[in-house]
């Protein structure tokens, strides 16, 4: 096909098949006064995609500039003022793509981006640097004498002193930072190496000396660069992931004026304002309902999965969802004083004692850097006694046993692992959040799950389908047709499929708390709670007027996976607890559906920390999964902690891991990986301590040259970046 | 070894010349979105017809 007659190629995604026209990498350009807006597109993932989204953006009347990108699933638009969220939206929608704003301030992965291009902007300088230096190093290795080799150790001197004054500086940094404090990290050998050898070696030049290490010393900063650079780039694409989630709940809320209803940001609310809250929202505010009547649910603060009934009066709380009727909510908190605030407290404390967690790395840092120092002191004085003095050759071999021992492999070993094991995560739906989670999840020998939300979906689905008989489900479903309470979709989605009498239903209302009504066949005929609809019992009941009622029984449907995952679990030897906040009846009857045996009910969120404080104090390693307020002081209390994310921003903040898949079963797929993972580094460092078995030896004595330096650090850097893509 | 004054210059020019072309790539943002990259040059808005 000559490139002329194009051809709209087949595609699976709608709109992918539009021509496009958009010729600059950023399509169109941005004007002055406009203002940014950043969107989510997670359908989007092909060429076409791009071309279709970026065009039809830019075609809105006032879009000034689009630039999608394909890697994040994000689009940023620069338009003037005037053009709205839902306008951009609309459009998207109109070509076939989910479109969510995204909040920007709430991203800001600005800073984090910054850091990453500045890592890898010395690891490109380093690394041309070292190339370059290793041409001359050749030369001299393969036999370059006198004047010619201190030419060329001049040169090396020349590239190798500015790009180790450049590059090398977070080592430098991080290293006096811990020296300040009287610590040791594994920064202050690496910045030590670096120094002595570039110094040594420049002496060694001047006194046209037979070796100089400076290929070493820029080896050296690459390596642990590519190592950082790794390090860096895992946390980035987890913590921007993170932050969209967070971001694409934009804190606001609909505060009624005189002139109707207006979205507002959440923090220019002020105590009593009127906040409208529609059926389906959730409730932004602690506050009191001043008219409506509605249900709410719950799940997210109590574990409740049975709706509670709200009306004037009635105090509603910040997380709760408004289920049937409008709300008007007067506030009577706002900020500090919420109960989600407290709850954030809470989980900064636990934060806390988290970061004080000694990961492998540190631990290996602990026992290595005193050990190297000691060593090359010991080459130092045991050649100073030797040769009775000679300071320039005893420092020389001191200067090679640091060398030859600096931690290429030990920087590599633990960041090429959590890269891959990351990577290995991300892609089956787990977002890892906290720098140390991994090894964390590694450890743990304990489970406890929340039932509502977390193994359930918290969405109610019709139990006793059979047993009702067929007319009464056909009256139902028409009537629940018409709501979009979760109890009447539930109802209307069993009866979808069925074969049920025609029914024809006429005057259907909905009240809003109570139920929905009709007439058919000239009979009052209401779906709703039991006192409601004048029937004797508890639960939602169908009553059509002389006639018994129809009771109707619900439970809440289970996760994708959470079968196979406790039974993965089990076959693991993981005990599995069940804590929630809801009723021992609806427990009882699911721990027993799954094969749960311990479990408990009722539990207040106080209660479910303290449990696991117990288990904690029993030396227990525990794994919380959980996704409501209630469980947030156990997820950040808990080892590690898992939230899926349709947990609210609260609880996902609290956890270590966020679950982005709707699979469930994907948390086994976590602990296989971060074991795996935790062995690969375990043997990373078993192949660093190998190594310098036998390389210290050689340095120690004396018979380490520059070349000998080069190969067994490259190889050693090589082996164990191998190792670690044996991961999954 | 007269060679050496001229291949010197030259294999450190050649290395600079690529860490300015690398300085210039990540200035130009050219590692934000490798996805999409790989997936816009395959389109055909670029090349259906030569530059003017």
């Amino acid at each position: 096909m000559s490139s002329t007659d194009f051809q709209p190629g087949l595609s699976a995604c709608p709109g992918c098949d539009a021509t496009a026209l958009a010729t600059s990498r950023a399509a169109g350009q941005a004007r002055q006064g406009d203002r940014e807006i950043a969107l989510s597109l997670p359908t989007m993932h092909c060429a076409a995609c791009i071309s279709t989204v970026e065009r039809g953006l830019l075609d809105m009347p006032g879009v000034s500039s689009v630039r999608v990108n394909l890697t994040r699933k994000r689009a940023t638009v620069s338009a003037s003022p005037d053009v709205t969220d839902e306008a951009l939206t609309d459009a998207l929608s109109g070509m076939g793509y989910d479109a969510q704003p995204l909040d920007q301030a709430t991203l800001g992965a600005d800073s984090s981006d910054r850091a990453a291009r500045d890592i890898l902007m010395r690891l490109g300088v380093s690394g041309f640097a070292m190339m370059n230096v290793m041409l001359l190093s050749v030369a001299v290795w393969s036999g370059a004498s006198d004047a010619t080799r201190d030419l060329f150790h001049w040169i090396s001197a020349a590239i190798a002193l500015p790009t180790i004054a450049f590059a090398a500086q977070p080592f430098f940094t991080h290293a006096w930072r811990a020296l300040r404090v009287m610590r040791l990290n594994m920064d202050v050998p690496i910045s030590l190496a670096i120094l002595l050898a570039g110094g040594m070696s420049l002496f060694e030049t001047a006194n046209s000396g037979e070796h100089a290490y400076f290929d070493a010393a820029l080896s050296l900063t690459f390596f642990l660069l590519a190592g950082r650079y790794l390090d860096q780039r895992t946390r980035t694409v987890a913590r921007s992931a993170a932050a969209e989630l967070a971001a694409l709940e934009a804190p606001t809320a609909l505060r009624v004026t005189e002139t109707g209803p207006h979205t507002v940001a959440l923090k220019e609310l002020a105590l009593n304002d009127i906040v409208l809250v529609r059926p389906g929202a959730r409730i932004p505010v602690d506050g009191q309902v001043e008219t409506g009547e509605s249900e709410l649910d719950r799940a997210f603060l109590t574990g409740e999965t049975d709706p509670v009934v709200t009306g004037p009066g009635a105090t509603v709380r910040a997380g709760e969802i408004n289920l049937t009727g409008p709300l008007h909510v007067r506030v009577t908190a706002l900020g500090k004083d919420t109960f989600l605030h407290a709850l954030a407290d809470l989980v900064s404390v636990a934060e806390e004692a988290k970061s004080r967690y000694n990961s492998l790395a540190d631990r290996a840092a602990a026992i290595y850097a005193p050990a190297v120092h000691l060593l090359a002191f010991a080459a130092f004085v045991m050649w100073m006694y030797i040769t009775g003095g000679d300071v320039r050759y005893a420092l020389n071999i001191a200067v090679a046993t640091l060398i030859i021992t600096c931690p290429c492999a030990l920087g590599l070993a633990v960041p090429a692992v959590s890269t891959v094991a990351s990577g290995a995560l991300f892609r089956h739906g787990l977002l890892v959040k906290h720098a140390t989670a991994l090894e964390r999840l590694a450890e743990v020998d304990a489970v406890i799950f929340d039932k509502t939300g977390t193994l359930t979906m918290g969405k109610p689905a019709l139990l006793n389908t059979d047993d009702v008989p067929p007319l009464s489900l056909a009256l139902a479903a028409a009537l629940a047709d018409s709501s979009s309470h979760p109890r009447s979709r539930a109802i209307a989605a069993a009866a979808k499929g069925r074969d049920l009498p025609k029914v024809a239903i006429n005057d259907i209302t909905e009240i809003p708390g109570h139920g929905v009504k009709g007439t058919w066949d000239g009979k009052q005929i209401a779906l709703g709670r039991a006192d409601w609809v004048g029937a004797e019992g508890e639960g939602t009941m169908l009553t059509v007027s002389g006639e018994p009622p129809v009771s109707f029984l619900f439970e809440d449907t289970l996760r994708t996976g959470t079968h196979a995952l406790l039974a993965k679990l089990k076959a693991r030897g993981l005990p599995v607890t069940l804590l929630s906040g809801d009723t021992p009846d609806h427990v009882s009857a699911f721990a027993s559906g799954l094969g749960i045996e311990d479990w408990r009910a009722g539990v207040l969120p106080d209660e479910k920390a303290q449990v696991l404080e117990a288990m904690q104090a029993d030396g227990k390693r525990v794994l919380m999964v959980g996704d409501g307020l209630n469980d947030t002081a156990a997820l950040a209390l808990a080892h590690v902690s898992i939230a899926p994310a349709t947990a609210l921003d609260a609880t996902r903040v609290a956890a270590d891991i966020v679950l982005v898949s709707p699979d469930v079963s994907k948390i086994e797929d976590g602990l296989r990986i971060a074991r795996s993972a935790r062995s690969r580094i375990l043997e990373n460092f078993g192949v660093a301590a190998v190594y310098n078995m036998i390389a210290v030896p050689i340095a120690f004595l004396g018979f380490a040259s520059p070349l000998a330096a080069a190969i067994a650090m490259s190889t050693s850097s090589i082996v164990v970046s191998l190792n670690a893509l044996r991961t999954r | 070894m007269d060679v050496l004054a001229f291949l010197i210059p030259v294999s450190l020019g050649l290395g600079v010349m690529g860490l300015l072309a690398f300085w210039w790539t990540l200035r130009r943002e050219q590692y934000d979105d490798p996805e999409g990259d790989a997936e816009r040059i395959l389109r055909t808005d670029y090349d259906d017809h030569p530059a003017d």
